[in-house]
């Protein structure tokens, strides 16, 4: 109890230090002309009064929804893509050698590079966001279900064969929760790399959204708006990963506890 | 009853529940080479019979059990199970693995019930009745835990259980005991005897443990060391049930068994060292 009180308080102090000499540097002359510098570095209350702005005239809510839809469709397309993808290869190994040069090829390239072509193909609508966050989910979650139904335990299997089960029971009660514990297992990354499809694609190419605020503050040379962009995003990150770690909870119960790292 | 069917009652009942005639078993190794696990084995476990396997670290005791629940198909000969040849698995059998083999997405009670479920009964029963078989292991108060909150010996008994409650005829334990300390295996050999007195099931159970052979089982069987393991010796184990097995273990019968056993199987596990190279399932 005192240890977690003293943790708190520590890791108050350094927000509480790193924006205090943020708000030192660009407001004093300490480093030079405070205009100059805050030209790069705006001030912390510039940006809090900012961020206060937006959600007060509630503008941003609109973004947030937009970014929020976009990731969640990515994710849940990309999840069910790759769940039915990954059970369907790793059930037929013959069809698993034959694709696996060309999956690991497409895994290979930097997903990044076709926002330009999603753009150009879906408009510059919600699609092509999503389209990205799904190339990024789809092959998390491929992976792990493919590593899942290959990996149950021959024991477990062997046992559940023993018992009477049938070949659609198998899936039911062995195959499907050894995949699915392996997709939980890896929905912190999935979820996260849904948000980064869907920033990225608005970044550089949208109408709406978070990655649009923060592209159009930086044209503009809005420094405060590029960084309030960012803190809003980032506890938009934040609260998005609590979810998660709550679902994941209920959800892998049956799991030894580890030791959660702090997020 | 008419006269016909009890005579063909006795013919049935004659018929052992495990017969392992001519059974061999070998395996293929890379580079097209093979390995002679088990020699030409022959093997018959009666209905209601208690017969215990022991022989050396790798001499096949497993895989001889495991012909038995069909899960290996053997090189030459076959397996009848109550004199009807047996293709593909042993559905009259319950396997008690030595490794964990309970589903570790379930409770003990969903482990349980989900062998009932299965093949057809109900929810609400199935887990009805999987409560009672946890009770009946001593596990009535940890039905909801997950495997992973067991003590390796509640997960042994959750996994009687999940074997017990589809009443097999046939009951195949390999080592199922072998990763507990010895206390819990004492307790565990206690349970499995109580269990069995009350409902005799043809039991194979594969162990290296001769102690644990002789004061739980009606007939020992000694394997030699592998390759081509083959039976080497058949003892009938005449102590009195019901047993106690910590008991069972000062009396002078027991020791007198023990030590003729232990004279002819000393042979084979010294065999089985200087082998060095061990290839194949234990």
């Amino acid at each position: 109890m005192q240890n977690q009180l003293l943790l708190r308080f520590l890791q108050l102090m350094v927000a509480v230090v790193g924006i205090g000499f943020w708000h030192f540097a660009t407001t004093t002359s300490l480093f030079g002309r405070p205009k100059d510098i805050q030209f790069f570095f705006s001030t912390p209350l510039d940006v809090f009064w900012r961020i206060v702005k937006w959600f007060s005239e509630g503008t941003i809510w609109h973004h947030l929804g937009i970014t929020l839809l976009e990731s969640v469709l990515a994710f849940v397309i990309g999840t069910i893509a790759g769940v039915v993808c990954g059970f369907w290869l790793a059930r037929r190994p013959l069809l698993a050698d034959v694709f696996d040069p060309y999956i690991k090829g497409a895994n290979a390239l930097p997903r990044v590079v076709l926002a330009p072509i999603f753009a150009l193909w879906l408009g510059l609508g919600i699609w092509s966001k999503v389209a990205l966050g799904f190339t990024l989910v789809f092959f998390i979650v491929f992976f792990n279900v493919f590593q899942g139904v290959r990996e149950v335990s021959q024991t477990v299997l062997a046992n559940a064969r023993m018992l009477g089960m049938t070949e659609r029971q198998l899936l039911r009660h062995v195959f499907i929760p050894s995949a699915l514990s392996w997709v939980f297992s890896s929905l912190h990354t999935s979820v996260g790399f849904a948000v980064v499809g869907a920033v990225v694609g608005e970044y550089l190419g949208a109408a709406a959204g978070l990655g649009y605020l923060i592209q159009q503050a930086e044209g503009v040379f809005d420094v405060t708006g590029v960084f309030a962009g960012m803190f809003v995003l980032t506890a938009f990150v934040l609260l998005i990963d609590g979810i998660v770690t709550v679902v994941e909870n209920r959800l892998l119960a049956w799991r030894p506890q580890t030791v959660q790292s702090a997020t | 009853m008419s006269s016909a069917m009890a005579a063909t009652g006795t013919a049935a009942s004659q018929a052992p529940a495990v017969e392992l005639d001519g059974v061999s078993i070998t395996f293929k190794l890379a580079k097209g080479s093979t390995y002679a696990a088990v020699a030409e084995t022959k093997l018959d476990v009666a209905a209601g019979e208690f017969v215990a396997i022991v022989g050396p670290t790798g001499c096949g005791k497993s895989t001889l059990l495991n012909v038995a629940a069909g899960l290996i198909k053997p090189s030459t000969g076959h397996a009848r199970i109550f004199g009807a040849r047996l293709a593909g698995l042993n559905i009259q059998a319950g396997y008690l693995f030595q490794q964990d083999s309970l589903m570790p997405w379930k409770t003990a009670i969903d482990n349980v019930a989900v062998a009932l479920e299965i093949a057809g009964t109900s929810r609400d029963e199935a887990l009805q009745r999987a409560q009672a078989w946890l009770g009946r292991v001593g596990l009535g108060a940890f039905s909801h835990r997950h495997p992973h909150m067991l003590s390796g010996g509640q997960r042994k008994r959750v996994g009687l259980a999940q074997v017990l409650i589809r009443n097999p005829r046939i009951l195949l334990m390999d080592e199922p005991f072998g990763p507990l300390d010895a206390q819990t295996r004492l307790i565990m050999g206690d349970l499995l005897l109580k269990l069995w007195q009350d409902d005799r099931k043809a039991v194979m159970f594969v162990t290296h443990d001769l102690e644990e052979a002789i004061a739980l089982a009606d007939r020992v069987v000694i394997m030699s060391a592998g390759p081509a393991a083959s039976i080497i010796g058949d003892y009938p184990i005449n102590l009195t049930r019901p047993r106690d097995i910590s008991e069972i273990k000062l009396e002078p019968e027991f020791h007198r068994i023990h030590r003729e056993i232990w004279t002819a199987l000393k042979a084979e596990v010294l065999k089985g060292y200087s082998q060095g190279d061990m290839v194949g399932a234990g």
